[in-house]
């Protein structure tokens, strides 16, 4: 079920912003509760502007509510935060870094 | 009475903007100029309402609140200290000096930001230069796997898009500007040239650079999604210039390579120098995690990912950094310093957080503190406590307290553990 696409995570403005008021404030939570993907990916998978989206890594799944980005096919983004951070596998290969980008991901309208 | 206070650093961001403008009415702040939207909040929102310590949610005073924290890293064998980089450089010595103390492993937010830039660093060396330097000489800027008008909104302006200099009179006009990135953002709109790199092809991407800088002809027609001949004018252009700058982000530290792509670039820049001044400028996120990396490697040798627990210090990086520490459920102890793990660690690693005794130092209630045993509500640098932080071009700047603080300092509290761990 679903396809699999490649997530990359990373900040925002808005996610910068919403920290300061604080990170259960209804800014911060809808600046990182969302997912951008590109719109041709969008309309093949059947997933509408706003519609919610389930992905699923090897690191855990969510759904978030799906927007049209400025993405190139294949990619889906997710600001950092805890939708991100469920997605993000704790694996470092040995730098301490996890892969906060180039994730396998798979993705399916709900 | 209303006082305007000038040259206001705001440590935010590793721009450490040092051009601030507040404006105090008695001692709360009425306004903010010149910041920009994202550090603007930091100052314009920072309430400094929590005033007592917290011991298993409970307020105590401050030297209960010590003797609980003594007594969690007193009991533990195998303490994690983290954080760091967005304290001030006073602070993060007592942080080393605690952790050589206790045996501990002292790992900072470098570790999920710049460690794989550390490693690089480390393996090929860095050619860099100051921020003033890219300002008043730089004519051609890249920006490969960042984005500064989302996470450094003042870069442009007062460094490297827009601003103005000794040997760049007209700004903007001066300067050739490139961004490398695999989607398109709001900084390559602001771009000369956009170059849109297929995920996790940076490192192809670099080495077909300084194959083509050497002057070799490559046969493939695109390396990862970029055309060989829009690589080959950018290798023509950096050869070219007066003052090439390259600065370096997330793009290439957080995705597949790591290091070696980091590496790579570095190589790059030092090998263009046979043909223009070149250097390299990594992003820093936090407004002091370089000033982490200088404490860390001036005391310890070591810019993050260091253990005390043989008695002196070893580096570590995938074994005593903390997301694997946490990970693998080695840390028995953490004491977390201006700094969120739990709300930016993958949840695996944040979750062994919750299952050990955590002590956490912030000016603000972070996640973190809502899952800590012992949670000390500090002062703020640069707001309400003066300090050093170190921009992302490592200049250190002074910060000044604008208001008087109720709150004791990271500095004074981790002195007050100190003096009483065993």
């Amino acid at each position: 079920m679903g396809e699999s696409l490649t997530l990359i995570t990373g900040r925002t403005r808005e996610q910068g912003i919403g920290m300061h008021k604080g990170k259960t404030s209804p800014d911060y939570r809808r600046a990182t509760e969302r997912a951008e993907m590109n719109a041709d990916d969008m309309a093949r998978l059947k997933i509408e502007e706003g519609g919610t989206v389930r992905l699923r890594t090897a690191g855990g799944e969510v759904e978030l509510p799906a927007e049209k980005g400025t993405l190139p096919p294949g990619l889906v983004f997710v600001p950092l935060g805890a939708p991100a951070n469920l997605l993000v596998e704790a694996e470092t290969l040995g730098t301490g870094m996890p892969s906060f980008k180039g994730v396998d991901v798979t993705v399916e309208p709900v | 009475m209303s006082t305007t206070v000038e040259h206001v650093a705001c440590t935010f961001c590793g721009c450490v903007c040092d051009d601030i403008v507040v404006e105090l009415e008695g001692s709360r702040i009425a306004g903010v100029r010149r910041a920009c939207s994202v550090g603007r909040g930091m100052i314009d929102e920072y309430d400094a309402k929590l005033r007592r310590p917290l011991v298993r949610g409970r307020e105590v005073d401050w030297e209960e609140a010590v003797e609980a924290a003594v007594t969690i890293l007193d009991r533990a064998d195998s303490p994690l200290i983290y954080g760091l980089s967005s304290s001030a450089v006073e602070a993060q010595r007592k942080a080393v000096e605690l952790a050589d103390r206790i045996g501990a492993i002292v790992d900072t937010t470098s570790s999920v930001c710049h460690g794989p830039t550390g490693l690089a660093m480390q393996a090929v060396g860095e050619v860099t230069c100051t921020l003033g330097e890219v300002r008043d000489r730089a004519d051609l800027v890249v920006f490969w796997g960042c984005n500064p008008s989302a996470s450094h909104p003042r870069h442009f302006g007062r460094f490297s898009l827009t601003a103005k200099g000794t040997h760049t009179p007209n700004g903007r006009e001066d300067r050739t500007v490139y961004v490398v990135d695999v989607r398109p953002t709001g900084s390559s709109k602001q771009a000369d040239h956009f170059l849109q790199v297929d995920v996790g092809t940076d490192f192809e991407v670099l080495t077909a650079l300084r194959s083509l800088v050497k002057g070799n002809r490559l046969r493939s027609e695109s390396i990862g999604g970029i055309p060989m001949p829009r690589l080959s004018d950018l290798a023509e252009r950096m050869k070219a210039c007066r003052y090439g700058v390259v600065f370096m982000g997330m793009g290439l530290t957080m995705s597949r390579g790591r290091h070696q792509n980091v590496g790579e670039l570095f190589t790059l820049v030092a090998e263009l120098n046979e043909h223009a001044r070149f250097a390299v400028i990594p992003m820093r996120g936090h407004g002091n995690v370089a000033g982490a990396d200088q404490v860390l490697t001036w005391s310890s040798g070591y810019p993050f990912a260091v253990s005390f627990a043989r008695g002196y210090p070893q580096y570590g990086p995938g074994e005593f950094t903390a997301v694997d520490v946490l990970a693998r459920g080695e840390a028995d102890a953490a004491l977390v310093v201006a700094s969120d793990p739990v709300a930016h660690f993958p949840r695996r690693a944040a979750e062994h957080l919750e299952r050990i005794p955590t002590i956490v130092l912030d000016p603000a209630r972070s996640l973190t503190a809502g899952i800590a045993q012992v949670v000390f509500p500090t002062a703020s640098y640069g707001i309400d406590a003066s300090g050093t932080a170190y921009r992302m071009d490592n200049v250190p700047i002074p910060l000044r307290a604008l208001l008087v603080s109720g709150r004791p300092t990271d500095e004074e509290i981790l002195d007050r553990i100190i003096e009483a761990v065993k």
